[in-house]
């Protein structure tokens, strides 16, 4: 064999890429809030007087921020982010402006097509990888802290000028599973732990109990029944969050009465969209990020769960980009929302209060390429409406979303009115959104309208690479 | 007689759950200022009680009644002079153990009555039995002659104290007075309401416990959490088959007459009078669930 790419420390790598000043450095998330790999990179960064670094994230964490982050933003070693969503800790610090250059919010897809297309340059990918070799092959469902598929490291560990895999798992040469391959990979560390697996299921919801999550749950899996969709072959995606997961639950339950076998579960996988697979339910999950252990587990051992790259999950094809994706032959995708406005936009990325919070995540690709795409939300949160009459900031837009569940009742959006007479014979509680609007603003009032300074702090961008809007600092 | 096949506790001090209270699909919410509120907190929540049902009275089918301090404390009349005036549809009054309680409260609700110009009686009372004396005077209180009365209550928890007795996941303990609850109730032809399952989270056991509580008579029971409630409704209403039956029992027992037959079978077996106003009522209750009044 040839000489290994080993180094003998991230320092080391970090020399060897040559990284200076103005530099792009790229990581995937999967480690979620148990991620020890960035802070580590980015601390070993610092160290090396390095400034003015972009770090281009799929997701960045309020524990990652908590490990270093905070400090060398203040320091002026990152001054700024692309993410495909983030926690409140960076959404914060971007919203009071305090990194110096502006942010960008991608979707999953678009932040593919970015890496692909090269309207971003990434100067070095650093793969936080469970298990690997010498030489960089390297796999996410295999060592102590495996976390399941590593779709996200898969286009930037191939479009970047470096790449460097860090694993606490060396095996000898030839790993025998492979999702990303030597040849794209230029050295390895190895470090004592890349981060608590325990970490992955960070905003994760369990099965909920919350009666009005599960109202919504009750509608949203009846509008899938009587959405016209719901038929051998049928395809699915649902979120993470209380009222998504038990949606799937019921729907499971609609499929077994009814005897629809599905062909496949697209995601962002959970235990729940497992447990459909193992009652064999669907033909095949195709997983581009594991949310929980159990997600995981599954894709190492079931040969019917399949790992797909982020680009194969969501990069929008066409003429200039991939020849397709998953997404588009989604039949039903079921996703939250912050907010949700009379024009049926929604807004992930910034809360009510006007803090950036979240991120686009496959919102937005889930919800244009899917037959009908689904926002599960509770009509207020605590003293805040859900269904406002604008959205405080956009992330999705209306045309692309084809109904609002709320515990409230069921509104479709207008373009699509074979939907609304379908659930209206089935008897379901349709109501328009003006309706759900004028409820919501009864209960809690009308919110004081944020204050937005005029310094642009954040752009979120779509699918195709425009700017679908623009967040400005908060004035506190 | 009004169908109540769930009757939904609500904190008289928690805003939040007030809010989605009429979502819950209970068919009675019940908001209490007795044992959920502290004592230093009663004339908030008698306020927040107050002014909830002005903000929803008319806007929602869901029966909203108050359960106000026992005629012990030195609160229940304040309950009542401050929450009539928004006219629940009835209060509930718990640890009763003779007539007298029931007339101390109506006397005081229809002076209240009289004074805010609120048509009398309007305002039902729901006596809950929860002490032995409460249970072995059932009948005496089922006939108290208010006006008022629109249901009896069966109250486990207390009643177990009450007793000395040891509460358990049969409830063979409250056996007795279920009974006798029921048979009081029906004499006087109100709705026997049936106790709270006290685990929120054993679904199966409160599955069972309600399928009981069907089988000895109860037409509805209290309910602690929301999630009790789809599956006690569901108990408590007609089944696609019991509705079939009934019809069938008309239809047999309609033809029999129409022949001049005294008695008429049907699938093998007598259709008798009894089974006549029995098999009318399911058909009501049913037609009330689906007419959408519920």
């Amino acid at each position: 064999m040839k000489e290994t790419k080993l180094c003998h420390s991230i320092e080391d790598a970090i020399r060897a890429c040559g990284l200076r000043d103005g530099m792009t450095v790229d990581f995937n998330h999967h480690l979620r809030d148990g991620d020890y790999v960035i802070p580590m990179v980015m601390n070993a960064i610092g160290k090396l007087g390095i400034k003015d670094i972009k770090v281009f994230s799929a997701g960045i964490f309020n524990g990652m921020m908590n490990r270093g982050l905070t400090d060398l933003i203040h320091q002026g070693v990152i001054t700024s982010t692309e993410v495909t969503g983030n926690s409140s800790i960076l959404g914060g610090m971007i919203s009071r402006g305090e990194l110096p250059k502006v942010c960008r919010f991608h979707t999953h897809g678009g932040r593919a097509r970015t890496i692909v297309e090269e309207d971003l340059h990434i100067d070095v990918c650093f793969v936080a990888a469970p298990t690997a070799d010498c030489m960089g092959n390297c796999n996410g469902v295999e060592g102590p802290n495996a976390f399941g598929s590593i779709g996200y490291s898969m286009s930037s560990s191939r479009y970047a000028d470096k790449t460097v895999v860090i694993t606490d798992n060396l095996v000898p040469y030839p790993l025998q599973r492979t999702s990303i391959d030597e040849s794209v990979v230029d050295y390895v560390v190895q470090v004592d732990a890349i981060g608590d697996p325990n970490g992955i299921a960070t905003g994760i919801a369990k099965p909920t109990k919350d009666p009005l999550a599960l109202i919504i749950a009750e509608y949203a899996s009846k509008t899938i029944e009587f959405s016209g969709l719901l038929k051998d072959g049928f395809s699915y995606q649902a979120g993470a969050g209380g009222p998504s997961i038990a949606t799937t639950r019921y729907l499971s339950e609609i499929m077994k009465r009814k005897k629809v076998h599905g062909s496949f579960i697209l995601g962002g996988v959970t235990g729940t969209s497992v447990d459909l697979l193992e009652e064999g339910l669907f033909d095949t999950i195709m997983d581009v990020q594991c949310f929980d252990r159990k997600a995981a587990a599954s894709l190492r051992d079931d040969p019917r769960h399949r790992e797909i790259s982020d680009a194969c999950y969501a990069m929008r094809g066409g003429p200039n980009g991939n020849r397709s994706c998953a997404v588009d032959s989604l039949d039903v995708v079921v996703l939250g929302a912050l907010e949700i406005d009379l024009d049926f936009n929604c807004n992930l990325v910034v809360n009510s209060s006007g803090l950036i919070t979240g991120g686009a995540g496959g919102h937005t690709d889930t919800a244009e390429g899917s037959k009908m795409s689904m926002i599960v939300a509770p009509l207020r949160r605590t003293r805040y409406p859900t269904v406002v009459k604008k959205c405080t900031s956009i992330t999705t837009p209306g045309k692309d979303v084809d109904v609002l569940i709320t515990e409230y009742g069921i509104s479709v959006n207008p373009k699509n009115q074979e939907l609304a007479l379908r659930l209206k014979d089935a008897g379901l509680k349709v109501v328009s959104i003006e309706e759900l609007q004028a409820l919501a603003e009864s209960m809690t009032g009308i919110p004081d309208e944020v204050r937005f300074g005029d310094r642009l702090v954040a752009e979120v961008i779509g699918r195709n690479g425009e700017v679908i809007d623009r967040v400005y600092n908060i004035l506190e | 007689m009004r169908i109540r096949r769930t009757l939904l506790w609500i904190p008289g001090n928690n805003p939040a759950m007030m809010a989605n209270a009429p979502i819950l699909r209970a068919d009675t919410i019940g908001l209490d200022n007795e044992d959920a509120v502290q004592p230093g907190d009663k004339d908030a929540a008698r306020i927040l009680i107050r002014n909830y049902l002005e903000s929803v009275r008319g806007k929602h089918p869901l029966e909203l009644a108050v359960r106000i301090n026992d005629v012990t404390t030195p609160y229940w009349k304040d309950d009542i002079t401050c929450i009539a005036p928004a006219q629940p549809d009835a209060f509930i009054v718990p640890k009763v153990e003779r007539p007298e309680d029931l007339y101390l409260v109506h006397e005081l609700l229809t002076q209240v009555e009289k004074e805010h110009g609120l048509p009398e009686n309007e305002i039902k009372l729901l006596p809950i039995l929860e002490t032995a004396l409460g249970i072995e005077n059932a009948f005496l209180i089922a006939s108290t002659t208010t006006g008022r009365l629109d249901g009896i209550m069966m109250g486990g928890e207390d009643l177990v104290t009450s007793l000395g007795a040891l509460r358990t996941r049969e409830g063979r303990e409250i056996d007795y007075a279920r009974c006798r609850i029921v048979s009081a109730a029906r004499a006087c032809n109100l709705n026997p309401i049936d106790t709270v399952f006290p685990d929120v989270e054993d679904i199966e056991g409160m599955i069972a416990d309600t399928k009981y509580s069907r089988q000895i008579g109860y037409s509805g029971r209290a309910v602690i959490s929301p999630r009790h409630v789809t599956y006690a409704n569901e108990v408590y209403s007609p089944s696609e088959k019991d509705i079939l039956y009934a019809q069938e029992v008309l239809e047999a027992y309609e033809e029999g007459r129409r022949l001049g037959k005294g008695a008429v079978s049907l699938h093998g077996k007598m259709i008798d009078a009894p089974m006549i106003p029995r098999a009318q009522q399911v058909l009501e209750i049913a037609k009330m669930i689906r007419g959408g009044k519920l």
